[in-house]
């Protein structure tokens, strides 16, 4: 069911602060990763405030859905959007990285209650969402699966291990989101090592592909209701994403898949996102 | 002498001594450890009939799960059942998992604190002919070291069948070594196992030695100590089945009684078994050392029996060990 504009507007905010508590926090920490985090928080937001069904308050609620983040280096947007979702105090972002934190700079289920997993090392992510999915249609919950991965772990053997399982066992209740933004470490995705064409790939291993927008979260939302009505099949969301999204001076930068702002960098983003990219005249940023 | 609260088979030393491998425990255990539980799961990585896993299956068909040749997913995978209330065995062998997928089980099983229990077949070179690509050699160093891991080592199929069943009980993520090869059945039902307890085999007032062994080692560590004991030389066997945790105190108590310690174990002898004893006991009790096992090398094809023999793994070769050792000093 589509959501009102209103809806679909308050959403819209939300991202926007998640965004800016994402820098906040990666100034504090003085390391971490900013393009992606930025690039996929549409997505979270869309997924903590209107697709999951879960419990902030209690966070090993049985009846919860499951969401994996496989590629772990982005979780700065997952704790972002579980603070402003009420998992724990916004003020905790501040800790990222630091000793002691709850908030470890790759996440660490064992130490934050509401992960599902522990990530960092690339593409294992999705196995796990399959033997989850798997295991959940075994005792007949409804209960479903989520994978957030990006698309440079498309690289790792492990993924394709995954999309093989998932498909031969037609798991109906996962829902794979792919981070598409093109960058990794060593530059674009197609020229350190090509991935297209990457729905054609995932077809023949028997899903459901659906191409989106990743920062139109009316488009997520309604890929999402899709999928939940795809019987037999896994589906993926190839949601085509800008890293760095909301910053235009960072936009499309690889150079900004692993580093976070300065101080003064922060701030002058903060500006640009206030300002609406630009959009917004500066004097009511 | 043959310790008696270890019920040891009578026939012990008879040549007609049942022989099973231990992979049958898994078989046998896995059925058991199902029936009591119906969250345990078995996934396989294409080789069910080798690894026993078909026992499992032919019993639990909707609880096996085939994940073909995919050992990054074997882990993971079983991770992921094991994150919503499952207890998965996987099994492969122990040259592809945890040689092939050791980050997936160090971050998403041991990290993860997932209470998956990971099945390394065909350990050692006593798998004979399929050669050193198979004959995997490091994977206790390997499981050792990941924290919160308990590594167990069973002696015969009979002490697999029990360790199948405490792991699937027990909290946390499990490492369970088992053999290709027949190799003879020493324990019985009574025989207590219990993880993280060692158990004395062979025991005496005054043992120049204490011969401390993992796996199907045991037995010929056995053999060693009653030929030893026809030529008058008293020596310990102290089996440990569970590498880790340590029995430390049943370990620090054989070394002071003997006051040198022999270790025995089908692996490298850098970071396995023989490695945790000395760590142990060097800042418990030092005591001289001497550690069987295979020296710094490779496997290779040629018959189990041929290969235990040239790597120094036979019970001539631990009585000839223990003989040198048992001298000096």
């Amino acid at each position: 069911m589509s959501r009102t504009d209103a809806e679909l507007r308050a959403l819209e905010e939300k991202a926007e602060a998640i965004r800016e508590t994402i820098l906040d926090m990666l100034v504090a920490a003085g390391s971490g990763h900013t393009a992606g985090p930025l690039g996929m928080a549409d997505i979270f937001t869309a997924l903590y405030f209107d697709v999951l069904i879960h419990d902030p308050k209690n966070p090993s609620w049985e009846g919860r859905d499951r969401l994996l983040l496989s590629n772990g280096h982005i979780v700065p947007v997952q704790y972002a959007t579980m603070a402003h979702a009420g998992y724990f105090p916004i003020e905790e972002c501040l800790t990222l990285r630091s000793f002691g934190s709850r908030l470890q700079g790759h996440p660490e289920r064992d130490r934050l209650p509401g992960l599902e997993t522990t990530s960092g090392p690339l593409g294992s992510g999705l196995s796990q969402a399959s033997g989850m999915a798997y295991a959940l249609r075994m005792d007949g919950k409804k209960n479903r699966t989520y994978c957030a991965m990006s698309d440079g772990e498309q690289q790792e053997g492990n993924i394709w291990e995954a999309v093989m399982f998932a498909g031969k066992n037609r798991l109906s209740n996962l829902t794979a989101v792919m981070d598409r933004n093109n960058i990794q470490i060593d530059g674009m995705t197609e020229d350190v090592m090509p991935l297209e064409s990457l729905a054609a790939k995932y077809e023949a291993f028997n899903w459901h592909v659906l191409e989106i927008n990743g920062h139109n979260i009316s488009e997520f939302i309604d890929a999402v209701d899709t999928a939940k009505a795809i019987y037999e099949k896994p589906t993926l969301i190839i949601a085509h994403t800008i890293p760095g999204k909301g910053v235009p001076e960072i936009e499309f930068d690889y150079r900004w898949h692993g580093k976070p702002p300065s101080k003064e960098e922060a701030k002058r983003f903060i500006q640009q996102l206030r300002s609406g990219a630009g959009r917004v005249p500066n004097e009511y940023a | 002498m043959k310790y008696k609260d270890a019920f040891l088979v009578e026939d012990l030393f008879s040549k007609d001594i049942d022989q099973k491998p231990t992979r049958d425990g898994f078989g046998t255990g896995t059925v058991e450890a199902g029936k009591r539980d119906s969250n345990v799961v078995v996934l396989c990585a294409d080789l069910k009939e080798s690894t026993r896993a078909e026992w499992f299956e032919k019993e639990f068909p909707d609880r096996f799960v085939e994940i073909g040749v995919a050992e990054q997913n074997l882990a993971t995978v079983g991770s992921g059942m094991a994150a919503v209330g499952k207890i998965p065995f996987v099994a492969s062998y122990a040259a592809f998992s945890p040689g092939r997928n050791y980050e997936q089980i160090r971050t998403t099983i041991a990290l993860n604190q997932q209470h998956v229990v990971v099945c390394g077949m065909h350990a050692g070179v006593s798998v004979g002919p399929d050669g050193a690509t198979h004959q995997m050699l490091e994977d206790i160093g390997l499981m050792r070291m990941l924290p919160g891991m308990t590594v167990l080592v069973p002696g015969d199929a009979e002490e697999a069948h029990k360790a199948v069943i405490a792991a699937a009980a027990h909290d946390g993520p499990v490492y369970i070594r088992f053999g290709r090869t027949a190799s003879p059945v020493f324990t019985t039902p009574e025989t207590p196992f219990e993880i993280g307890k060692a158990l004395p085999l062979w025991e005496h007032d005054k043992p120049r030695v204490a011969i401390m062994s993992t796996g199907t080692l045991s037995y010929q560590a056995l053999l060693a100590a009653r030929a030893l004991a026809s030529e008058g030389i008293e020596v310990s066997v102290l089996h440990v089945p569970t590498v880790k945790p340590l029995d430390t105190e049943t370990v620090v108590q054989a070394a002071k009684r003997a006051g040198r310690v022999l270790t025995l174990e089908e692996h490298q002898v850098m970071g396995g078994f023989g490695s945790a004893i000395a760590e142990c006991l060097s800042e418990r009790y030092p005591v001289p050392i001497r550690r069987i096992g295979v020296q710094d090398a490779f496997g290779q094809s040629g018959k189990p029996e041929e290969l235990m023999e040239h790597y120094g793994l036979s019970a001539t070769h631990i009585a000839d060990a223990a003989r040198s050792f048992g001298a000096l000093y």
